[in-house]
């Protein structure tokens, strides 16, 4: 397979493997069909009509896995009157991969009202998956009448406080954690004084070399915060990993793909599989966005995740539905 | 002929004096028939609208959300609360107090009001 020159680094003035000006330009194609996959540092893109050729290296990998995001199952305006259809379109694509994914995170908005029936749907198209473990956090939509009560019934086993909880798996170690509870007037998502004594807790006696994953709804990272997209308290969850050689953090709740890449740490938002939402400041505001029908499987889709041991970052490969 | 003309004065007299005892019309209904006073606020691309609403004591005010996305209406005081309301959905409060009640949708924090009750 060719390389292309001009995605190779060219300008690594943080020393740290990571072309950012070609990671800016790749981001741009992605709208249009491309994949941009970071290895080791090293970044690649790829059109999408190859990405058989994709799937066969990077699932060279010890431990792969996907994540999706933003189900709202129960949605059903003109932005995408079948969000079980896009799900389940989701879930082939998952089924399409070459090496199935070991397990699966939903960054949540599983359900779009928290009711039960559309946290059922979901768990029943999820079933079809190759991947039969999945891995939730809660985002805002789930957790509307309670106080999350409902969601912690359905996917609460084996977590502390709201929902947050660690598993390792092949070495790597998996954070999830709840940013959508108590929100206040005014604020950005919250992670709250309980959580983050937890995190420190949690990650105290690793050692500096677990690569390590965090997933979480709301982002992490301050993309725009007039419109809500970041949390408060991140700063303080990002300090206790800053010991870490690879930190990826993974979110959802915007419905768009951005990374950022701060040191050691890649931020990796994700597309919804049910409705894109506008790029920020270019809409009075960030609600469904409509698209023409034969493109809204262009800007919906699954992100698949790569480790293979020895590289300091994953590989995290964005796919659309069409 | 004249029997005529008396019974159309007559009639004329019963009118007038029918005229006078009717109760003053509206505006300015006096309180025992009034209605109470209501006031609106609409929901739409993420906002509140009027942001601001100023109403008179003993006013019930309905929000109707006519935005494609749900959203609830949180008072920060925990004076009122609704249920979530999705597209077409109302939520309304007296308020019987005056004093000035902020508000919030608790999905998306960002979209606050007020309601200032003189």
């Amino acid at each position: 397979m060719a390389k292309r020159k001009k995605d190779e680094i060219l300008h690594d003035h943080n020393n740290d493997g990571v072309d950012r000006r070609g990671f800016l330009k790749c981001m741009a194609w992605a709208g249009t069909g491309a994949l941009c996959v970071m290895e080791g540092g090293i970044l690649k893109s790829y059109s999408l009509s190859r990405l058989g050729e994709i799937s066969a290296r990077e699932t060279a990998g010890e431990l792969s896995f996907v994540q999706i995001s933003d189900s709202h199952m129960g949605f059903n305006k003109p932005a995408n009157p079948d969000v079980a259809g896009t799900l389940k379109a989701a879930v082939q694509k998952i089924n399409g991969l070459s090496k199935p994914p070991e397990f699966m995170l939903h960054t949540g908005d599983i359900s779009h009202l928290s009711k039960p029936e559309e946290f059922d749907t979901v768990d029943q198209v999820l079933k079809d998956a190759s991947a039969k473990d999945v891995f939730f956090v809660p985002g805002e939509h789930d957790v509307l009448n309670d106080d999350g009560k409902s969601y912690l019934e359905r996917y609460g086993k084996n977590v502390k406080g709201a929902g947050w909880y660690s598993f390792d798996k092949k070495g790597v170690h998996f954070i999830g954690l709840v940013n959508v509870m108590n929100l206040k007037a005014g604020g950005l998502g919250t992670l709250g004084h309980e959580q983050l004594e937890w995190i420190e807790d949690d990650v105290q006696h690793l050692k500096s070399s677990t690569p390590i994953v965090v997933f979480a709804h709301i982002p992490l990272w301050s993309v725009y915060p007039e419109w809500g997209w970041g949390t408060e308290d991140s700063a303080q969850a990002l300090a206790y990993l800053k010991k870490f050689g690879s930190v990826t953090v993974l979110n959802g709740h915007i419905h768009q793909i951005m990374q950022k890449v701060e040191g050691n740490v890649t931020f990796h938002t994700a597309a919804s599989t049910a409705f894109p939402q506008p790029q920020p400041g270019k809409a009075d505001s960030p609600g469904p966005l409509k698209v023409p029908a034969e493109q809204l499987k262009n800007v919906l889709g699954i992100t698949d995740v790569n480790y293979v041991q020895g590289r300091n970052a994953l590989a995290v490969v964005d796919s659309t539905l069409a | 002929m004249i029997r005529k003309s008396v019974c159309i004065v007559g009639l004329l007299a019963t009118v007038m004096v029918a005229t006078l005892l009717l109760p003053a019309g509206s505006p300015g209904r006096s309180a025992n028939t009034a209605e109470p006073a209501s006031a609106e606020v609409k929901l739409d691309n993420f906002s509140f609208g009027p942001a601001t609403l100023t109403v008179a004591v003993g006013t019930t005010v309905t929000w109707t959300n006519r935005d494609d996305i749900p959203h609830t209406i949180v008072s920060t005081d925990e004076v009122f609360k609704s249920k979530v309301l999705d597209t077409d959905e109302t939520f309304s409060f007296t308020f019987s107090k005056a004093g000035t009640y902020p508000y919030f949708c608790s999905i998306h924090p960002k979209m606050t009001g007020s309601v200032v009750v003189q």
